[in-house]
């Protein structure tokens, strides 16, 4: 149910005097919060046009902004792939009709998603670091991305699970009633099928990888995060320089979300699945960092 | 092994953990009574609140945490100098504390935003039929329903704030878990993967009865309809 048309009755002349009330009292508390943050910021000079000017400046995006952002979206780009194989194998296999195979890919996703990703960062940073395995320099980019492969992945897992168990049972019936092994009608008909239903929800998981992805900046990953507080300590502009990072990171995130919206409409008549797969558990899952 | 168990007497790694318990219920509180006036914004009739709510949600839900925190830490604590207590340590679990609950109130307003979508029209309208107007009608009859309702979600959300109390390390509240794993591989690299799994396991040990409460309690509370 959409809660707005429900909850109150089409407003009356009295009613909509109130809500008027309301709105104008609304607009003045929320102006009022605004106002106490802008002015408290202000007092200790943050809206100084010397604290903002770094930004009108080429060389701050050149060598500072840009360049976080790169490594940002590169470890992003590169956990969504891996994540997505990850989530794949695992998620099939959690399908399985071999129960070992099933059992197996069962405590590997569960464990993997009880751990905090920050945990397992600092885990490969440092035991990568320490094994000489890679060059030391390469161990942060590693660690993050083996990190958010290995949570994400095992979430992922979890959403071609439950995109395959939303469709109906008739199209793996279908499937073995044209001879088709249970493997063959799961790669072949169930999960491209459930892969098209679970697009929406996908694209909700790859925004927390690319918000986590700023984990990094505690295990030295030079991403945006990292390069905004260099800027920050170098022009004595720490919170202008957070402001800007974390604009960047909502206009991004917004357009996925806002993509993922669209796309979740657009498919809806693709798929035999249900409609907003796993639209509930996953949103709620974005709450990982 | 004795290796391994000398570790448990240098480091109090259940202190740790401790921290972690501490910072997850304290800004677990903060963020449900926030998100639940948030959730109450949203469905309001009045349309500023609805755009407060919303702008509120969709900033904080798409600013990654660890910038949340080291706005805390690195502007509001060093150069704002606004401190929440009068020792160092306090101060910066306080921050910890107020940042956790800021990013997971918009979490936790989703939540109970689709807890509200399970109460079915008839009780809003039942509600208005007998002379509710919209305060009374979300205080008895709605949101009683939705916070039922809401229970998955919300467990959800709180199994994510328990494992995100480990971000705090970004602003150096030191005692807390991923920090002293950090130092602990550091000062014993030969026991990495022990070290490693100890951590783990405590939190899959307090995860995993949260999920399995919260679940047992959605059942359990859940509206028969």
């Amino acid at each position: 149910m959409s809660a707005q048309q429900v909850l109150f009755d089409a407003p009356g002349p009295r009613a909509r005097r109130n809500i008027l009330i309301g709105n104008i009292v609304g607009v003045l508390i929320v102006l009022g919060v605004l106002a106490w943050v802008i002015s408290a910021l202000a007092e200790k000079g943050q809206f100084a046009g010397s604290m903002w000017a770094p930004f009108l400046e080429s060389r701050t995006w050149e060598f500072f902004i840009l360049p976080g952002l790169g490594n940002t979206l590169k470890a992003a780009a590169i956990a969504i792939v891996t994540s997505v194989v990850f989530g794949l194998v695992f998620g099939v296999g959690r399908l399985s009709h071999v129960a070992p195979v099933r059992w197996i890919a069962g405590v590997v996703v569960e464990f993997l998603r009880a751990v905090p990703v920050l945990l397992m960062m600092i885990f490969f940073w440092l035991a990568l670091g320490s094994s000489g395995a890679v060059k030391p320099q390469d161990a942060p980019l590693i660690a993050v991305i083996l990190a958010l492969t290995l949570y994400n992945g095992s979430v992922i897992a979890e959403l071609v699970r439950s995109g395959v168990h939303g469709l109906p049972r008739g199209q793996r019936e279908a499937g073995m009633a044209i001879g088709l092994t249970r493997n063959q009608s799961l790669r072949n008909i169930e999960v491209p099928q459930a892969l098209i239903a679970m697009l929406p929800a996908l694209i909700s998981q790859f925004v927390v990888i690319l918000k986590d992805s700023a984990l990094g900046f505690i295990i030295t990953y030079p991403e945006l995060l990292q390069y905004t507080r260099r800027l920050g300590v170098g022009e004595g502009n720490v919170i202008p320089s957070l402001f800007v990072a974390a604009a960047i990171f909502i206009v991004i995130n917004f357009a996925l979300s806002t993509l993922a919206t669209r796309l979740s409409v657009l498919l809806s008549f693709r798929t035999k699945g249900r409609k907003p797969v796993a639209r509930e558990a996953v949103a709620l899952d974005a709450a990982s960092t | 092994m004795e290796n391994y168990l000398s570790l448990f007497e240098t480091y109090d790694v259940p202190a740790a953990f401790w921290v972690n318990i501490q910072l997850s219920f304290w800004a677990a509180l903060w963020a449900l009574a926030l998100g639940t006036v948030l959730a109450l914004f949203r469905i309001s009739p009045i349309p500023s609140l609805q755009w407060f709510g919303a702008a509120y949600v969709n900033i904080f839900r798409n600013t990654p945490l660890t910038i949340i925190l080291a706005f805390g830490f690195l502007g509001l604590f060093s150069v704002m100098q606004i401190s929440l207590a009068s020792e160092l340590n306090v101060s910066l679990f306080r921050i910890a504390i107020v940042g956790l609950a800021l990013y997971h109130a918009a979490f936790v307003c989703e939540a109970i935003r689709s807890g509200v979508n399970t109460v079915p029209l008839g009780q809003a309208e039942a509600a208005r039929a007998i002379g509710l107007s919209f305060l009374p009608a979300a205080r008895l009859i709605i949101l009683p329903q939705a916070f039922r309702g809401a229970i998955a979600p919300l467990g959800n959300v709180l199994i994510a704030l328990i494992k995100n109390s480990t971000v705090a390390a970004a602003g150096s509240v030191a005692a807390e878990a991923s920090g002293l794993m950090k130092t602990m591989i550091e000062f014993r690299s030969d026991l990495v993967f022990p070290i490693f799994l100890t951590f783990a396991l405590g939190f899959v040990i307090l995860v995993i009865p949260v999920g399995l409460l919260t679940t047992w309690a959605s059942r359990k509370l859940a509206v028969a309809r």
